[in-house]
């Protein structure tokens, strides 16, 4: 175990910015920073939790901030539960992190927790950031990637490689007021957290349980300065009449393709707000970070000397080095994070225009509606079990509300008769009994055939 | 009633329709549709209203939502309506 003199996320938090009036929100507290400096004198939660892999498993946002405040820097490893991560994978998580103690807010519901592991539940208000003058450990922070079926892949990651992003917005200055739609358990969001935290800001986080009004309401309430989440939450946004409420100086859109449409609105609407999108992943971390107004990045980012990270193009895809990726998959037979040069292959295609690189979908076909992914195979899967499907083809369709949709093509077998109408309805309700509704198909077309490769596969045509 | 009054009338018809068999496709309970209720208080969700933009683009073959124009997005059902009545001319 690595020890040295690092500070931890309270001690650059602490010395980020001491003379603001520095806050955490949720929907029901407003939390000062102050006070949980005050709690720091006492041992706290965190001090029987020393050099042990730690499990935050929250209802709240708000847990997970405080969690993660107080163990870094105290724990050995952080695993940083996303809201929905399924019971049934808990017990491989739990031996894939050797995780010693599950820190919640709330009683274990329905997964059994094995007798060896802890379980510490605690309210947030009394998860107290570790005093000052005890040694740090360098904590690995443990995060879910996105969008993948079956059995979770975890990343490693550690406060350097997650701050690494930040150092070049510091400049932004202390009192910002951060607000993020997405999850602070996820990477996305976390960064936000990180950028409030170390840059010396506040942040106002949302809550699952709040309408997007609501949600806007309280960013106008707390004067938030700088706001961020996907080219779908911010046409939710725009659709809400609270959305002339708020004045962000910055918004920035990550987590799908921002089209040159969401980010004319954007500027339109909010006209004295800075208006960036970004690239970043799991797994590569930040790859860059633009507001000049067009969609896709130029096409001089793509270099081994790039101000963010490097990056090259190979077989079409986008692939980042920096020292911002994260270091490793956890567990045994997992893939390499990064090929032998240290670089990581996004999946994301890129077209070149002009000058100008463009995404153009997913390599594995992978559907990105408003934010979440959808593997069409597993949706395929679901069709396939009813009795007249010969075979099926799920794609992704353009949408300028939630960026994409998911339709399906099905052949019937020959021999099935009935009612057209009806077959669509008896697949759909199978859809519905399995899947969430992101991913249930828009619309079911029954078509003569489907077109088979040399390969004998489907034959995909990205979007 | 004008040929074109007719053809606006279709057009908020078919809306209407849409929206009732997605809320109900989708589980959602649809409150009652005015022009002054915002569609984010409609009972739908984006996701709804995405598959509504869909269906419209196959049914009246009308996408005023894509091509990055100059067209803000609705933020009442009434927006929401004029906006198509406005793409179809």
């Amino acid at each position: 175990m690595q020890l040295d003199n690092r500070r931890s996320l309270w001690d650059l938090t602490r010395a980020a910015g001491a003379n603001v009036e520095r806050f955490i929100a949720d929907a029901t507290l407003r939390l000062p920073l102050a006070t949980l400096a005050q709690n720091a004198s006492g041992p706290g939660v965190a001090a029987e939790l020393r050099q042990q892999s730690i499990l935050v498993s929250s209802h709240e946002q708000m847990t997970a901030a405080l969690a993660l405040l107080a163990l870094d820097g105290v724990a050995r490893r952080i695993v940083l539960c996303p809201p929905d991560l399924k019971p049934t994978h808990l017990p491989y998580v739990l031996a894939t992190a050797e995780v010693d103690t599950i820190v919640s807010d709330h009683a274990p519901d329905n997964a059994e927790v094995p007798t060896t592991i802890r379980y510490v539940t605690c309210r947030p208000d009394e998860l107290s950031p570790v005093p000052a003058g005890e040694d740090r450990l360098v904590t690995e922070w443990i995060l879910f990637t996105s969008g993948t079926t079956g059995t979770p892949k975890m990343v490693v990651h550690t406060l350097d490689t997650l701050a690494g992003p930040i150092e070049r917005i510091l400049a932004l200055g202390a009192g910002a007021i951060w607000s993020t739609y997405y999850d602070i358990r996820r990477y996305g969001g976390l960064q936000i957290l990180l950028r409030a935290l170390l840059g010396g800001g506040s942040i106002v986080l949302s809550s699952p349980n709040e309408s997007p009004a609501e949600y806007l309401a309280r960013v106008a309430a707390n004067r938030v300065t700088h706001i961020t989440g996907t080219p779908s939450h911010w046409r939710r946004a725009l659709m809400s009449p609270v959305a002339r409420d708020i004045s962000p100086k910055y918004a920035r859109m990550s987590g799908e393709v921002a089209d040159q449409a969401i980010i004319d609105k954007l500027r339109t609407f909010y006209p004295n707000a800075t208006v960036a999108h970004a690239f970043a992943s799991t797994e590569a971390g930040l790859a860059f970070d633009v507001n000049d107004g067009q969609a896709g990045f130029p096409a001089h980012l793509i270099s081994d000397n790039g101000p963010v990270a490097a990056i090259r193009i190979q077989d079409g895809s986008m692939r980042i080095r920096s020292n911002r990726t994260a270091l490793r998959y956890l567990g045994d037979n997992m893939p390499n994070l990064m090929d032998g040069e240290g670089f990581v292959d996004t999946g994301d295609m890129i077209e070149q225009r002009d000058g100008r690189c463009y995404f153009a979908g997913r390599r594995e076909g992978i559907i990105n509606v408003g934010g979440l992914k959808v593997h069409p195979e597993e949706v395929e899967a679901i069709i396939n079990q009813h009795p007249d499907v010969q075979m099926s083809l799920v794609k992704s369709r353009a949408n300028p509300i939630t960026g994409a949709i998911v339709v399906a093509e099905v052949v019937r077998k020959p021999a099935a008769d009935g009612d057209p109408d009806e077959f669509r309805k008896a697949i759909l309700a199978l859809c519905r009994d399995a899947l969430p509704a992101h991913k249930i198909p828009a619309n079911i077309r029954v078509v003569a055939a489907l077109d088979v490769g040399v390969s004998g596969k489907l034959a995909r045509v990205r979007a | 009633m004008s040929a074109n009054g007719q053809a606006t009338v279709s057009i908020r018809t078919a809306i209407t329709t849409t929206f009732a068999t997605v809320a109900e496709e989708q589980g959602k309970t649809l409150e009652p549709l005015a022009d002054d209720l915002a569609l984010m208080d409609s009972g739908l969700d984006s996701l709804c209203i995405a598959i509504i933009v869909a269906r419209l683009d196959d049914d009246l073959n009308l996408d005023p939502f894509s091509g990055g124009d100059d067209v803000m997005l609705p933020v009442t059902v009434g927006d929401f309506i004029r906006i198509y009545e406005n793409a179809a001319g």
